[in-house]
């Protein structure tokens, strides 16, 4: 706890080093900014994966293509098998709107759709324990041989794989804006030690130990560090809380930002970013003065 | 308090002190004197710990100084005052913080009452928010006797403390350190000023120490 303590002449027995000071400053903020946005991505991949691995689940599609004639009888078939199927809570036939609005953001909203061969869709969800797959597909094929099961699992697992790999990347940012971080304050900090040597040597004459010298480096930055990152941190939340609303028509780009709670994560940075600093500069310092005669 | 054996320093390949024996008493009074480059300063190093000798042993407060890590040297250190030529101050602390710097230094900056006399018994009360560069050369020295002294300490050790002052404040400077050395604390001054040391020798008893030929000897007779 001594490291904390304050003693104003200790506090500035190193001389105020004016622009150096700043840049610090100036870097930690930097970071500290690029932090919260790499939090923030990490959160909305987060939600994505998590959403896309619940709502996709729960749910399959079976199509049914056959000849014209017989797409109401293999759909009725294949509803009464759906229907007697265990785990599965409600099978709905999709209606022309319906199949016209999957097909609208490819194809416009004006589509023609009666004109066109398509398949006829039933929207399948399943309850708690969902239903066998391949015990539903055999009886499918029995009963509708026009009928495919799709249980989205062919792109589902990718998607989800690939949200899951983004929010370790956004991890994986944060933890390189951590070390880069350290290994600025610690070139900071060596520079510092360098440009008062004759301050470390008055102090070691007068019989100042070590840990006295050090920790007069370590609160000078930890406090630029923290100080820095803590402005670094409220405009970077400002900038996260304006960007646009989370809607369904956004998609992934608008759901990018904090909810409830996640909005507490940022504000470790500056505590984050001051420890840093304080190891680095304790780092730097002890090795650097160690290495004085 | 401070003890060398057979002690010798080599810098730069060559050997500028070579077999030095002596011991300095408690209370005890020195002048150092020698020709420039002789070795004085060197010689004052290696008693406050800043080099160590590449012979012989050195034992400082009864710890032989080879056997001292970084913090030992540094809690040795506040049982001896240095004074040097050049003073050593943290210039843009004002005069009287840098006084009490040592207090600082150990964890005792609470211990500051008597910072104020001891910055009026060395003249320097009406300068204590002055910084160091707006001082005087005698003032800066009477400064550095005030830091050297603020702990309290066992031994003064001080290098050519009126190198940089006239006649008159080396007079003042000196009557500080009998002063001192009459209240039982051990004075090593270094100087090559021999009327200095004749006035020194009126009002205490100092022994005169000379290095010559990279030797400690005992001076005295003819000063």
């Amino acid at each position: 706890m001594s490291w904390f303590q304050s003693d104003s002449q200790a506090d500035r027995i190193v001389p105020p080093s004016g622009f150096t000071a700043n840049l610090t400053t100036f870097a930690a903020a930097a970071m500290a900014f690029l932090a919260v946005f790499a939090l923030a991505l990490s959160f909305a991949t987060g939600r994505l994966a998590d959403r896309w691995s619940a709502e996709l689940a729960r749910s399959s599609t079976v199509r049914i293509s056959a000849p014209e004639g017989q797409i109401a009888a293999q759909t009725q078939a294949a509803l009464n098998v759906l229907n007697t199927t265990p785990g599965v809570a409600s099978a709905t036939v999709l209606g022309p709107e319906e199949q016209r609005a999957l097909l609208a953001p490819w194809f416009g909203p004006d589509l023609p759709i009666d004109t066109l061969p398509l398949p006829q869709l039933i929207d399948v969800i399943e309850d708690g324990d969902g239903f066998d797959v391949d015990g539903l597909r055999l009886r499918l094929s029995a009963e509708a041989p026009g009928a495919v099961l799709d249980d989205h699992t062919r792109w589902r697992r990718p998607l989800i794989k690939a949200a899951s790999r983004l929010r370790m990347l956004g991890f994986f940012s944060i933890l390189l804006i951590g070390l880069t971080t350290a290994a600025m304050i610690t070139l900071a900090a060596n520079a510092a030690l360098a440009a008062n040597a004759q301050v470390i040597r008055v102090l070691r004459l007068v019989g100042a130990q070590d840990l006295y010298i050090a920790r007069a480096f370590i609160r000078r930055f930890a406090q630029r560090a923290g100080v820095g990152a803590l402005a670094g941190v409220v405009l970077a939340m400002i900038g996260v809380a304006l960007l646009p609303e989370a809607s369904t028509a956004g998609g992934f780009l608008t759901g990018l930002g904090f909810q409830g709670f996640e909005w507490i994560w940022p504000l470790f940075i500056p505590i984050l970013a001051a420890g840093v600093a304080y190891w680095a500069t304790r780092y730097a310092a002890l090795r650097t003065l160690r290495g004085l005669t | 308090m401070i003890e060398l054996q057979n002690v010798a320093y080599s810098y730069g390949g060559g050997e500028l002190l070579s077999d030095m024996t002596l011991t300095l008493a408690a209370g005890s009074f020195y002048f150092l004197t020698g020709p420039s480059g002789a070795g004085k300063s060197t010689f004052l190093k290696l008693c406050y710990m800043e080099l160590i000798a590449s012979a012989g042993s050195v034992s400082v407060f009864g710890q032989d100084v080879r056997d001292l890590d970084r913090d030992g040297v540094a809690l040795n250190r506040r049982r001896i005052g240095v004074v040097h030529q050049d003073c050593q101050f943290l210039e843009h602390l004002p005069i009287a913080e840098n006084i009490s710097l040592p207090l600082s230094a150990a964890g005792r900056a609470g211990d500051a009452q008597n910072l104020d006399e001891l910055m009026a018994w060395v003249g320097l009360r009406d300068k204590a928010h002055r910084l160091p560069a707006e001082l005087s050369g005698g003032e800066r020295q009477r400064a550095a006797l005030a830091r050297a002294l603020i702990m309290s300490p066992d031994v003064v050790l001080a290098d050519e403390p009126t190198g940089n002052v006239d006649w008159e404040m080396s007079q003042r400077l000196l009557t500080l350190l009998i002063e001192l050395n009459r209240m039982g604390k051990t004075i090593v001054i270094a100087t090559h000023d021999l009327n200095l040391i004749r006035m020194a020798k009126n009002q205490v008893n100092a022994r005169v120490l000379r290095i010559a030929d990279r030797r400690l000897q005992l001076a005295g007779a003819g000063l």
